[in-house]
């Protein structure tokens, strides 16, 4: 069995990596040094005292001018990874972040980039309700301009992080919080590269495609997991990259499958589901056995109270009521 | 209410403020043994140490006087009267709490009691603040809004927005700053270019008062002096009260970022015991009286903590109701 590692240390170690290979990669947000503890939940530990106080800041609870400062130094020259504490509070920075990160290569033509990685994690599971575990994705996916990246392992959020991080253009790294203490694989070499836009065929199968990313893989594997003893064969593709996202992979697995189902922690309604499920049905209507089903949350706010929370996020129940309703 | 000539409160406030430091400083107590039992888990703020400030508000405040507070906002609601069985049936997540069970620790709400919003998000009490003070203006209720937060929230836009509109708008508000010193894990100076939060009030062209947060007497007297200007027509005043906190920034919080012996030396001038014998050496209570409303507060937390435990949970059609007025179809 390889080395075992916590999906924070993955980060940790992926940080350290990439700051000791590029002098330009910095890291800034709400108590990320050493003093504070190297972030709430000790991601970027130990990075402040290696790499010096210059390039490793705690800053003030100042969301916009974190990602304000993040933009202004990748203009120029800079590899920054903005640390915005939870998802939730990109909310206060959503200016720099979709009117200029996003925009500012077009607007100027190419002539400015903004090689900025703004990592965030979110999540429900510990009754944090509802401004602290939101999924945002489909905000940022919406925006033109931004690349939208979430690993769902260890080994893969290092890779996934390594390549946000020496990307040009802008990147989402959406973290999932109760992920970061489950252990898996090592990666090979902390420093090693998962190409953005190519997704991962998690698990294989003929009778259903499942498309997600994120903390619903292994949901989705569940499922997967209780089909089979069913004698139904179900694939699960992790996306890894919402925006590129690999349609050539999940095109041609469906095109086999001919019935897929797309599910996200996120709310259901004008989610990333429903992106992936018109294209499905824009390319390849004529070889579906069956209508694209998605999963995602209820419209409201995350719950507070643990059995609505429960209810609130998509189980492996609710994936495989859609994977059964393809089979009808 | 105050004797004029020294500026100190009558007995009866004097009492009152204890009872509220009382009932705070035992049902924070009661919250961080729950939750070391394991009995309850949820996420909390501890405001052991802050219980003062609220305290020495809200005897200056009406029943129908809003605030907005934040996730570290227990000591602020029970000092303003949110009762005790709602508050623990939202902590518990049931369907008697304050808000269904629905909005949890950091979102209470009760506006009976004039607690408008508990908002998890650093600085946006404010700017709402600004909003409820605006209707008492416009409706001429006679209404003043304290919005709290803390001293790591001074640094966010939504501080700077909000003073600026309050000001040049002379809305009856007040924003009471409670500086313990950090946010999260970073030390207040690390973070903040001015010494004082208080000095920010100049930049805003409203009075800045800086006070011990910890001296219910100082305390009282910044609170009463901002809230009868606000109700006066006098406009928005920004008070820095500092204290300290004893637990650090959420339970589970292993304090290593602290130093030490300043927790220690805070933690020893415990605010709530030193003005419990201050009220009986100056012949304001008897040891009996006092132990009464301990003993009073101690059996109420009990009795709304087994309510709370024992509350129906709310059933899963809420996650359709209360989004907007009518219920959303179950989809
Ligand atoms: C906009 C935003 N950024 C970050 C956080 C995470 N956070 C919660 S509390 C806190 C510290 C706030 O400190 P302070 O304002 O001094 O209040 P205290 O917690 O000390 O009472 C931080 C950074 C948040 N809730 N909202």
């Amino acid at each position: 069995m390889s080395k075992q590692i916590t999906t924070l240390q993955a980060i940790n170690e992926a940080m350290h990596h990439a700051m000791a290979a590029d002098p330009t990669v910095m890291l800034f947000g709400e108590d990320v040094a050493d003093p504070e503890e190297g972030g709430v939940n000790g991601a970027s530990k130990g990075l402040s005292t290696k790499f010096g106080d210059l390039r490793v800041r705690s800053t003030p609870i100042s969301e916009q001018a974190i990602i304000g400062a993040a933009i202004g130094a990748a203009m120029a020259g800079m590899r920054p990874v903005a640390e915005i504490m939870l998802m939730n509070f990109m909310t206060v920075a959503m200016d720099m972040i979709t009117n200029h990160a996003a925009k500012l290569r077009f607007m100027s033509g190419g002539q400015t980039a903004v090689p900025l990685t703004i990592r965030c994690t979110t999540g429900a599971g510990f009754g944090t309700a509802g401004q602290h575990s939101d999924f945002l994705e489909a905000w940022f996916a919406h925006t033109a301009g931004l690349k939208v990246v979430t690993g769902a392992s260890p080994a893969e959020v290092s890779g996934l992080l390594n390549s946000c991080i020496f990307d040009d253009d802008p990147c989402i790294f959406i973290e999932n919080l109760p992920a970061y203490w489950q252990k898996g694989d090592a990666p090979t070499d902390p420093g090693a590269r998962i190409p953005l836009g190519v997704a991962r065929i998690a698990r294989p199968g003929d009778d259903v495609t499942v498309i997600t990313y994120g903390p619903q893989v292994a949901v989705a594997q569940a499922a997967a997991e209780t089909m089979a003893a069913e004698g139904v064969g179900v694939q699960v593709i992790d996306l890894r990259t919402i925006v590129p996202w690999d349609r050539e992979t999940v095109l041609n697995a469906v095109a086999k499958t001919g019935r897929a189902v797309v599910t996200h922690e996120a709310v259901k309604a004008f989610g990333v589901g429903a992106e992936i499920s018109s294209v499905i049905h824009e390319e390849l209507f004529s070889d579906l056995k069956a209508a694209v089903q998605r999963v995602g949350a209820p419209s409201c706010a995350v719950p507070y109270s643990n059995p609505l929370e429960k209810a609130f996020v998509p189980d492996a129940d609710k994936v495989l009521a859609a994977i059964r309703k393809t089979l009808n | 209410m105050t004797d004029s000539t020294t500026g100190q409160p009558d007995k009866a406030v004097l009492i009152d403020m204890y009872s509220k430091m009382s009932l705070i400083k035992q049902n924070d107590e009661h919250a961080r043994k729950l939750l070391m039992s394991g009995r309850l888990p949820m996420i909390y703020y501890s405001p052991r140490g802050q219980e003062v400030i609220p305290s020495a508000v809200s005897v200056n405040l009406n029943q129908d006087d809003y605030i907005c507070t934040i996730y570290r906002g227990t000591h602020d609601m029970l000092a303003k009267g949110v009762p005790l069985d709602a508050l623990w049936a939202e902590l518990a997540g049931r369907a008697t709490g304050t808000c269904k069970g629905k909005g949890g620790p950091m979102h209470i709400t009760h506006p009976e009691s004039g607690c408008m919003i508990t908002t998890g998000i650093v600085g946006s009490s404010m700017p709402i603040a600004n909003g409820l003070a605006l209707a008492s203006q416009v409706k001429g209720d006679g209404k003043v809004t304290v919005a709290y937060f803390g001293d790591a929230a001074s640094n966010i836009g939504a501080f700077h927005e909000a003073l600026n509109m309050a000001s040049v708008w002379k809305l009856p508000v007040v924003f009471v700053c409670q500086n313990n010193r950090f946010g999260e894990h970073t030390r207040f100076e690390k973070a903040t270019a001015v010494g004082k939060v208080s000095d920010r009030a100049a930049s805003y062209s409203m009075p800045g008062i800086h006070v011990d947060g910890n001296d219910p007497l100082a305390m009282h007297a910044a609170a009463k002096e901002a809230i009868d200007r606000a109700r006066n027509g006098g406009g928005p005043t920004l008070i820095e009260a500092m204290t300290f906190r004893f637990y650090g920034h959420v339970f589970g919080d292993a304090d290593g970022y602290m130093d030490k012996a300043e927790k220690e030396a805070a933690m020893a001038a415990d605010p709530v015991p030193r003005y419990r014998q201050w009220l009986i050496d100056q012949g304001h209570a008897s040891e009996a009286d006092l132990g009464a409303i301990d003993a009073g507060h101690e059996v109420n937390i009990k009795s709304a903590i087994d309510k709370a435990l024992d509350a129906p949970w709310p059933d899963v059609s809420e996650l359709y109701k209360d989004v907007f007025i009518n219920d959303l179809a179950a989809v």
